[in-house]
């Protein structure tokens, strides 16, 4: 449902500032979406000075050491801190990206991190992702075969067809995309997103998988799929590069092409 | 224990929407003013087809420097729906979603919407 303005306990009010230590010389200010649900209190935003000279150059690395020196309640999801396990997705700066790889040099001015937007909060900058992996595991995201495996080998792909999935393999679910879109954000309870469509494209375009038809079948519905406007928010803040508006323009052309027979 | 509401994220108060989701919005916006317009068309056109006086009152109405600034407003609108309508048509045909090129096809579209209202700007002037 389309709602422009937060419900009334969601409201973000001001927080407590932790200033630098003594002695820091390039001062970098941070300000922090923070929600600890065992108080009554509403979110706010606490704001750190942090001194880049005694820091990593990311900006996972900043809120790694506002945990460590100056506030250990901050809580946030990280593991791989190289790009490539997706856990670490938070709103930097107006925009979804993987604080791992998102270089502080890039931000002038504050830091301002909040969570991933339009979804509940389990604390501080963790979402609940309960609801997203529903509708992954919704698309079915294995190989479905209609014909038995051939008994002396794998199933096999040519170069070309190994390369139609350039582009849909290196997605890691990090939910940038997904939260990034205000059609998502006002129908994520039907329409799936352009996280989950495109990893669907990726499984329709597998030259292994053999349950093309039924894929589509699934996804011919006005919310599920038709709900992408093309606003492009998806394929503009994707931190790997990747472009899920076009996997979902792939997926609506197939769709269309089917009809004609 | 009863667990607390959870909050819901911001959203619209922290994203900062790229031009290509501005003017996905925009070219919303235009559709629902271009529906309004039609109705206020169908209006003007009923007032003309009334007679002489309902006529001279809707000429006079229409020459209002005010309602005339809105007239071509409504028109680069209508320009500007067409426009990102023809990009949509791209789109359906799995064209232009190239992340390089997203704000270069925002401009062509701009371009486009700008310079036909002009070129009906031209056309009324030389009409009149």
């Amino acid at each position: 449902m389309v709602e422009f303005t937060l419900p009334k306990n969601s409201k973000v009010q001001q927080g407590k500032h932790f200033p630098a230590a003594t002695g820091a010389t390039r001062i970098k200010r941070v300000e922090v979406y923070r929600w600890d649900p065992d108080t009554d209190e509403n979110p706010r935003i606490d704001s750190y000075e942090i001194d880049l000279d005694q820091c990593g150059a990311k900006v996972l690395d900043l809120i790694i050491k506002i945990k460590d020196e100056v506030d250990s309640s901050l809580t946030f999801r990280r593991s791989c801190r190289e790009g490539v396990c997706g856990s670490c997705s938070m709103n930097v700066n107006g925009k979804n990206t993987l604080a791992c790889i998102k270089p502080i040099a890039d931000i002038n001015g504050t830091v301002k991190i909040f969570p991933l937007p339009h979804m509940d909060v389990v604390k501080d900058l963790v979402a609940d992702m309960t609801h997203f992996y529903a509708q992954y595991s919704s698309i079915k995201p294995w190989i479905k075969t209609q014909t038995p495996a051939p008994a002396d080998s794998e199933r096999l792909q040519s170069v070309e067809e190994r390369k139609q999935l350039d582009g849909l393999y290196e997605c890691v679910l990090c939910a940038c995309c997904s939260t990034s879109c205000p059609s998502y954000w006002w129908n994520s309870e039907r329409y799936l997103g352009p996280a989950v469509l495109l990893q669907a494209y990726r499984w329709i375009n597998d030259s292994r998988d053999e349950n093309t038809g039924e894929r589509l079948d699934e996804l011919e519905d006005p919310f599920k799929l038709y709900r992408c406007h093309t606003i492009m928010n998806c394929t503009d803040t994707c931190p790997k590069g990747l472009n899920p508006a076009k996997a979902i323009g792939e997926i609506k052309k197939l769709l269309l092409v089917r009809q004609e027979g | 224990m009863e667990q607390r509401k959870r909050p819901l994220s911001p959203h619209l108060q922290v994203y900062r929407l790229p031009l290509t989701a501005v003017v996905s919005v925009t070219h919303r916006m235009t559709g629902v003013l271009l529906t309004a317009g039609l109705m206020l068309f169908v209006v003007s056109l009923a007032m003309i087809q009334c007679g002489a006086s309902s006529f001279s009152a809707m000429q006079t109405f229409i020459q209002l420097p005010v309602i005339e600034v809105a007239i071509w407003l409504m028109i680069y609108a209508l320009f500007f729906h067409l426009c990102h309508g023809i990009r949509h048509l791209f789109w359906d045909a799995g064209e232009t979603y190239d992340k390089l090129l997203m704000n270069y096809y925002i401009i062509l579209e701009l371009f486009g919407s700008v310079a036909l209202t002009g070129l009906s700007f031209l056309f009324v002037q030389m009409a009149g």
